[in-house]
């Protein structure tokens, strides 16, 4: 596979160590009072989709970005490709 | 023998001969020449063997197709089982020998199972061999697995090596016929990179083959001018003996070249084959097509074969494949053979053809609406018996006979991302369907254009619509006039009145019958027929016999042959050596190898060294006179801890940490606090997954109030840089701060034992006082050494005594170890190896890798206080769940035996001292042992069942597996200076 | 149909007339007491027990394809029961025990061949490892071997001891592990289950479940609605894609394992054996092929194939313990979609709507694992308690913090 990193252009996907679906940056507070339940669906539950998946990629072997790519999971298909931080930061993660 | 069966003519170099050894027999041959079309022009039909009834078997095609005719090919160690005849190049020297056989190729012993074979039928199997059921593995399954098998490896090491390599193109052309010529011409004169790829020796695919002419040139001259031109052009690569394997996500394509296979043997440090990963935008699939045979009985005796393939050897290699042939047909495409062969001398007994409307010919008799009904022959065709259609029958003398069911598109290509074909019923054929991968177009005969003006032009359409893709402007393409015949098929798959056997798949011998009893049995399903029968499964993955199989088992089902489907179509289009999958990773260079910097130091002293990871370590190093590796480490021991032992501890996974929040950071990334420690302090920290479970552990060193230096284990560098990037990128992504791995920047070695001080004074420069009360315990500093050389210091200790690590830029690393070892010759300064550092860790009751073993959490390591809950860090929460919190948990402790001559090996577990020993009663288990030369015993850690109160007790160590049973103790992890007071002196 | 050697010589003597369908082709009843969802290895596995074991009648597999058609029918056919933890060898220890009887109990021969299994080992920390796990299989009633490196070569004499880059250090042997005809696994089942009256009906997708009061009653299929007093389901691979029909998340991720066959070979490998400081496995078929594999491609998919990079990876890992294998070529590979869980452990347990019931989560370890799935799944759904060996693989365990992790990854699937 090749995933087009936003910084670096195309590059081919054994550069990358793959984690997951892209839900573990919605990491949850851990002050709630729902933080064991919140923790327990965050780290273990997952939609695993046929079709769309956003997942996060680790541009090991480059620039060490971690990168959310949307990827069919059925076709294979990338049609998004972003830095992690910034769609962290979208999503409303800061410090 | 001279070359009996050779005719004029042909792409044949007979100015030279080669000499070759086919069964320890030599013949000749002429360079051009394939291993099968020289053993035909020698008139040797007997090739091989089937792989169930061991019927004698001949070529069936001429072409990478081939099931039958396959050979060990060469000797040796490079001895090369299932070796197609039909595509080994032939070159002087060449040694064949036939395989599958028990005996000599013309009396094979197991040809017995061709006179059983009405018990052996489609999974007989299955239904029989159960009884005694300790049989089967001592009986009936090594005289299965003994005659089952094709060829033999030689089974020593392929001496061969093998290359990969990586190519980029606007357009992969795959296919270098008619079609994928054009295309590439197309391509080429537009100016785009171009590879075309193709598996041949000699490019022009079916025009070398067959006599058309395009323009005013023969077929195969025009070919071989257009690849000229195409040489000529610097955006063209030409690929000949190249096989296209795969089609991988996004224009990805794997490609195998054969660079030395059709010589004797590589030249020196040459690859036999090199495994290419082409990127491509858009690839154009111009596969051609594999003409299909047709079943009926004893459809498999030698000389019998695809019309095309007959063509093929009188047309490009001058061979007719008999003296006298005939023909069996339901195209027009037969009769081409006949009228080729006619014309070059050869005999053509009869063209049989299933059609009613069969074009007649006055060269030779056309047999109009007739059926091969049966043959003669025991080890090659003789006769061939013919219904006609009155009803009559008749025999035919044909030494070989040509059979042409019509052709199925080449489209593997476009199902390799599990496309699915479709049913086309004017070529009676599946051809590729609209979910190709992306980025690839289908031309020529691959795509049903079987005609070569049809080719041509389908392969300039490809490569426009790839030019298209990539915003290329096409260059018009004038083509020559070429044969354009239409397609005349009458769909025939096998003769249907017949008691004896229709072969399908000639190699695994599935019969017509077999599929018939697949579906009496309920294996319907195509995927059923083909596990059932085994059609399908050869070395040819049913190129030559799928189409026949689900033609009839449609006819049985009442269906269509588009429901009743295919199989699904896998990578590699064709066999693929494991060899050149695997490139040159093998034997040392399997891995890479990561040295430390006093690697050749440690070598000259004559370390020994042992693989971690990908580096390799000292283990010990033995001095004259050490017989065992247990008195070198021993010794290392007792040096170390009597005065000082020098250690290179590089391997340690190092991060940089700096930024305002770095501190912040830490207290994340740590389940113990880091924002309090005080710059020049260093702190030990446990790192959790989120699950809850121990990560890694280390130290994180403040060199500055926005710069921690972070230790990792060696194992989890790499895992642990990645954590600390995630959750710095993904889950804090406004955080001030930087990482980076600075594992390969530092020189870093522990100096350990009493005089350890005294020692490093001699080294670190005047300036910088390293005196207990200037630089205590877990102080670290930036300093300079031997005269202004910068440095860090690190007042830590893993051996348990007063003990340094010092870290100097990588490069420097070697000249410290010689001037560590120089100055220390005073102290008797001896260098230890990982063996003697664990014999102190254990000593001292540092948790490593075998203790953090993924399943443990910081109350299992007997640090469960560490964990900070008035702050937020990975795994805090999780860590609470209550099955990770019982009452009887497992704790590390420390274990020494009872009686201190016994060991107490790893591995083992514990049981109380009374009661069953078993799984239920399972107390825990040893993580780490050693021999302590300080205790003069035995000692390790482990995990205990509620460890934390049995201090003390006895138990019993349990290691059925080495047969050991030991009382053992369960005591403190801390054997040696358990208050600390060495490291802090 | 009862099947034997004199069965098979009597057909052969007059022409194979006799022989019948191994299993009906039925149209799906409106109502069963037990609907099976999938008609792999595991489902039909657990139609032979609920009927066989467990006397339960009115019973259904239903299957959207061919039976046999996932993962028993592509996989690498070994079966073993060398696990380490308390939760697993119990399990796998049955699983074992189980197919050395399977094929007199069901009347088929599966081709069960206990030929063995070796573990390499290449470092210290490995063998403690290795002695920790064979001594919990003796603890639990199973077999185990500490082999040394000369050992190893007597059996294997090809294998890498000259320039390994990770030297051979021993081996962990298990000898009665092996390898299993896979695809007779599933017909042998489906021929066991049909005979005592389960309904196996193929080409029927199951598109959505019907509850009333909370309670699952039925499903609706590609052929119409079937009832149901208990439904089961056994599709491992496809289970988020199912279960989110019910609204559920599963801990688990879809994963693509590759594996490899090559040509026929004479016989080379006597059993199986898995290289330690790599990712590859390797035995022989009966047919001759070497059948290996490796690592997963690491991305979650449902594309039943994968990509060249753990190809090469597979095979690199192939050379180097097995340097002779270069000549041999490889024939075809496939991909496998794996319902790869948060621990590496399977689940087989009752979900939190009455009258449905689940089993997956198997990652790359099921089919060693039919017998005592389908067993320990029909005890489950006929007693509505788990079975004593199986009883570690619940739902809660995460939430719980009873993960049953053998290589220690956490939760993060492609590792495990």
């Amino acid at each position: 596979m090749i995933i087009n990193h936003p910084l670096l252009g195309p590059r081919d996907a054994s550069e990358f160590t793959y984690l997951g679906d892209a839900s573990l940056i919605d990491r949850p507070d851990w002050q709630s009072e729902t933080a064991a339940q919140d923790f327990y669906e965050y780290q273990y539950l997952r939609d695993n989709p046929a079709g769309l998946h956003q997942e996060l990629w680790f541009h090991e072997s480059g620039d060490r970005s971690w990168l959310v790519v949307t990827r069919n999971t059925l076709t294979h298909e990338i049609t998004d490709v972003q830095l992690a931080r910034d769609v962290a930061r979208a999503r409303g993660r800061s410090k | 023998m001279t070359q009996q069966n050779r005719i004029s003519g042909g792409q044949i170099d007979t100015s030279q001969t080669l000499k070759f050894t086919f069964d320890g027999k030599q013949y000749t041959g002429h360079p051009g020449d394939t291993l099968a079309s020289a053993l035909l022009a020698n008139g040797v039909r007997l090739m091989g063997r089937s792989f169930k009834y061991h019927r004698p078997r001949g070529v069936l095609s001429a072409g990478s197709e081939e099931p039958n005719a396959l050979v060990e090919l060469r000797g040796g160690a490079r001895q090369e089982p299932n070796t197609r005849a039909t595509t080994v190049e032939l070159y002087n020297g060449l040694l064949a020998n036939s395989q599958n056989r028990l005996g000599s190729l013309k009396f094979d012993l197991l040809a017995i199972n061709d006179r059983l074979s009405n018990f052996l039928t489609a999974g007989f199997y299955y239904k029989t061999f159960m009884w005694p059921a300790a049989f089967w593995e001592k009986l009936y399954e090594p005289i299965i697995r003994k005659a089952a098998g094709l060829g033999s490896l030689s089974l020593k090491e392929d001496p061969d090596v093998y290359d990969k390599g990586f190519l980029h193109c606007d357009v992969l052309i795959i296919g270098a016929g008619p079609a994928g010529l054009a295309a590439a011409l197309t391509a080429g004169r537009s100016g785009a990179s171009v590879i075309l790829a193709d598996e041949d020796f000699r490019m022009g695919g079916r025009l070398n083959s067959e006599t058309f002419t395009i323009g005013d040139a023969s077929g195969a001259d025009w070919a071989a001018a257009t690849v000229a031109e195409l040489a000529s052009l610097p955006n063209v690569r030409l690929m000949s003996r190249t096989t296209v394997i795969g089609a991988f996500d996004h224009g990805i394509y794997g490609a195998v070249e054969r660079n030395n296979d059709h010589v004797a043997t590589p030249d020196e440090g040459k690859p036999r084959q090199t495994l290419w990963r082409i990127y491509s935008k858009q690839a154009v699939v111009c596969a051609g097509a594999l003409e299909r045979p047709i079943g009926f009985e004893n459809n498999d005796r030698p000389g019998i074969m695809l019309a095309s393939a007959m063509r093929s050897y009188a047309n490009r290699w001058a061979v007719a494949a008999d003296k006298r042939v005939a023909i069996f047909t339901n195209n027009d495409d037969g009769h081409r053979a006949a009228a080729d062969l006619h014309a070059k001398g050869v005999k053509i007994s009869a063209v049989v053809d299933t059609r009613a409307d069969a074009p007649r010919n006055n060269d030779y008799e056309v047999l109009v609406g007739a059926q091969v009904i049966d043959t003669k022959g025991r080890l090659g065709l003789t006769f061939a018996d013919v219904r006609l259609a009155d009803g009559s029958e008749r025999t035919l003398e044909c030494g070989a006979l040509g059979m042409s069911g019509g052709w199925n598109p080449n489209v593997h290509m476009t199902c390799h991302q599990r496309g699915r074909p479709v049913w086309n019923d004017d070529l009676a054929a599946f051809v590729p369907g609209a979910d190709l991968p992306a980025g690839m177009t289908v031309a020529g005969a691959a795509n049903g254009d079987f005609s070569t003006a049809g080719a041509m032009a389908s392969g300039v359409i490809g490569a426009k619509s790839a030019l298209k893709a990539i915003g290329l402007k096409a260059k018009t393409t004038k083509l020559p006039q070429a044969e354009d015949a239409p397609i005349n098929i009458s769909a025939f798959w096998y003769v249907k009145e017949g008691k004896g056997r229709a072969w399908l798949d000639q190699q695994n011998d599935v019969t017509v019958k077999d599929v018939k009893l697949s579906h009496q049995e309920g294996f319907r399903s195509v995927e059923h027929l083909k596990r059932y029968t085994t059609l399908g499964m050869a070395t040819d993955q049913g190129k030559t016999s799928n189409m026949g199989g689900l033609a009839i088992m449609a006819e049985l089902a009442g269906k269509t042959i588009p429901e009743v489907g295919t199989t699904i179509f896998r990578p590699p289009y064709t066999p693929t050596a494991i060899g050149v999958l695997a490139g040159r990773a093998r034997g040392q260079e399997f891995h890479p190898k990561r040295l430390t910097p006093s690697h050749h130091w440690a070598k000259e002293q004559g370390a020994v060294f042992v693989e971690v990871g990908n580096w390799l370590r000292a283990q010990w190093f033995p001095q004259k006179g050490e017989t065992h590796w247990r008195q070198s480490v021993d010794r290392e021991v007792i040096a170390t801890r009597k005065s000082v032992g020098v250690c290179d501890v590089t391997t340690l996974g190092k991060i940089d940490v700096q930024g305002a929040d770095a501190a912040e950071f830490l207290n994340k990334i740590y389940c113990n606090g880091f924002a309090k420690l005080a710059v020049g302090k260093t702190r030990y920290g446990l790192m959790l997954r989120e699950d809850g479970i121990a990560m890694d552990d280390g130290t994180a060193a403040r060199m500055a109030e926005d710069h921690f230096v972070v230790t990792t284990t060696t194992a989890n560098a790499l895992g642990v840089y990645r954590h600390m990037e995630f959750v710095r990128q993904c889950l804090f992504p406004d955080m001030d701060v930087q990482l980076i791995s600075t594992t390969e920047a530092w020189a870093q070695f522990a100096v350990a034992g009493p005089n350890s001080r005294r020692l490093l004074q001699k080294i670190v420069d005047p300036e910088y006082d390293i005196s207990n009360e200037a630089f205590p315990f877990m102080a670290c500093g930036n300093i300079t050494i031997c005269g202004g050389l910068r440095a860090r210091l690190f007042r830590i200790s893993f051996s348990g005594e007063l003990a340094y690590e010092i870290a100097v830029p990588t490069r420097y690393g070697d000249a410290l170890m010689r001037r560590i070892m120089e100055e220390g010759a005073e102290f008797d300064v001896v260098p230890y190896g990982t063996e003697a550092l664990g014999v102190m860790r254990i000593e001292k009751g540092h948790a490593t890798g075998n203790e953090l073993n993924g399943t443990t959490t910081a109350l299992n390591l007997g640090m469960g206080r560490m964990v900070s809950k008035k702050k937020d860090s990975i795994g805090s929460i999780l860590s609470e769940r209550e099955g990770l919190n019982t009452d009887d948990v497992l704790m590390q402790v420390g274990i020494k035996p009872v009686d201190p001559s016994k060991p107490v090996p790893a591995g083992a577990h514990l049981m109380n001292l009374t009661g069953p020993v078993d799984a239920d009663h399972d107390q825990g288990y040893v993580t780490s042992a050693c021999y302590s030369p300080i205790l003069g015993h035995h000692i390790a850690l482990g995990f205990v069942k509620g460890g934390g109160n049995r201090k003390g007790e006895k138990m019993r160590l349990v290691s059925p597996l080495t047969k050991v049973e030991t009382e053992i103790e369960i005591v403190s992890a801390h054997f040696v200076d358990p208050e600390g007071e060495r490291l802090r002196a | 149909m009862r099947y034997s050697g004199l069965r098979v010589i009597k057909e052969a003597l007059t022409g194979h007339k006799g022989w019948t369908p191994a299993w009906r082709d039925p149209d799906p009843q409106s109502q069963y007491d037990y609907v099976i969802i999938g008609g792999g290895g595991h489902g039909l596995a657990t139609a032979y027990y609920l009927a066989k074991e467990f006397g339960q009648k009115k019973i259904a597999v239903l299957e959207k394809g061919w039976i046999g058609g996932g993962n028993v029918g592509r996989n690498t056919t070994i079966i073993r029961s060398n696990y380490l933890l308390d939760g697993n060898e119990p399990f796998y220890e049955f699983s074992l025990k189980l197919w050395e009887g399977l094929e007199q109990d069901f009347n088929y021969n599966a081709m069960v061949s206990q030929r063995g299994i070796l573990n390499l080992i290449h470092t210290d920390a490995q063998r403690d490892a290795f002695i920790r796990r064979g001594n919990a299989m003796f603890l639990n009633g199973a077999d185990a071997e500490l082999l040394t490196t000369r050992q190893i070569k007597e059996r294997y004499p090809f294998l890498n001891t000259n320039d390994a880059r990770f030297p051979i250090k021993g081996g962990l042997a298990q000898h009665r592990g092996g390898t299993v005809r896979h695809d007779a696994v599933a017909w042998g089942y489906a021929r066991g289950a049909d005979s005592r009256g389960v309904d196996i009906i193929q080409n029927c997708e199951v598109t959505g479940f019907r509850r009333e009061n909370g309670k699952v009653v039925g499903v609706e299929t590609s052929r119409g609605y079937i009832g149901a007093g208990k439904v089961g389901c056994a599709v491992a691979g496809s289970s988020s894609r199912l279960m989110s029909k019910v609204d559920m998340r599963l801990p688990m991720e879809s994963h693509v394992l590759q594996a490899f066959v090559s040509e026929g070979l004479k016989p080379v490998m006597p059993g199986v054996v898995t290289f330690g400081a790599g990712h590859f496995y390797c035995s022989q078929s009966d047919k001759g092929g070497l059948v290996f594999g490796g690592d997963i491609d690491g991305y979650n998919t449902y594309a039943q194939r994968g990509n060249l990079p753990v190809v090469e990876d597979v095979c690199e890992g192939g050379m180097a313990i097995f340097p002779a294998f270069g000549r041999a070529r490889l024939l075809r590979m496939w991909g496998g979609v794996m319902d790869m869980s948060m621990d590496g452990s399977p689940i087989i347990d009752r979900t939190h709507i009455d009258g449905l019931y689940f089993n997956g989560g198997w990652c790359y370890g099921g089919f060693k694992a039919t017998p005592a799935s389908g067993f320990c799944f029909a005890h489950l759904l006929a007693k509505d308690t788990p079975h004593p060996t199986a009883k570690a693989y619940r739902f809660d365990r995460f939430e719980k913090g009873l993960m049953i992790d053998e290589k220690g990854m956490g939760a993060q699937p492609n590792l495990h």
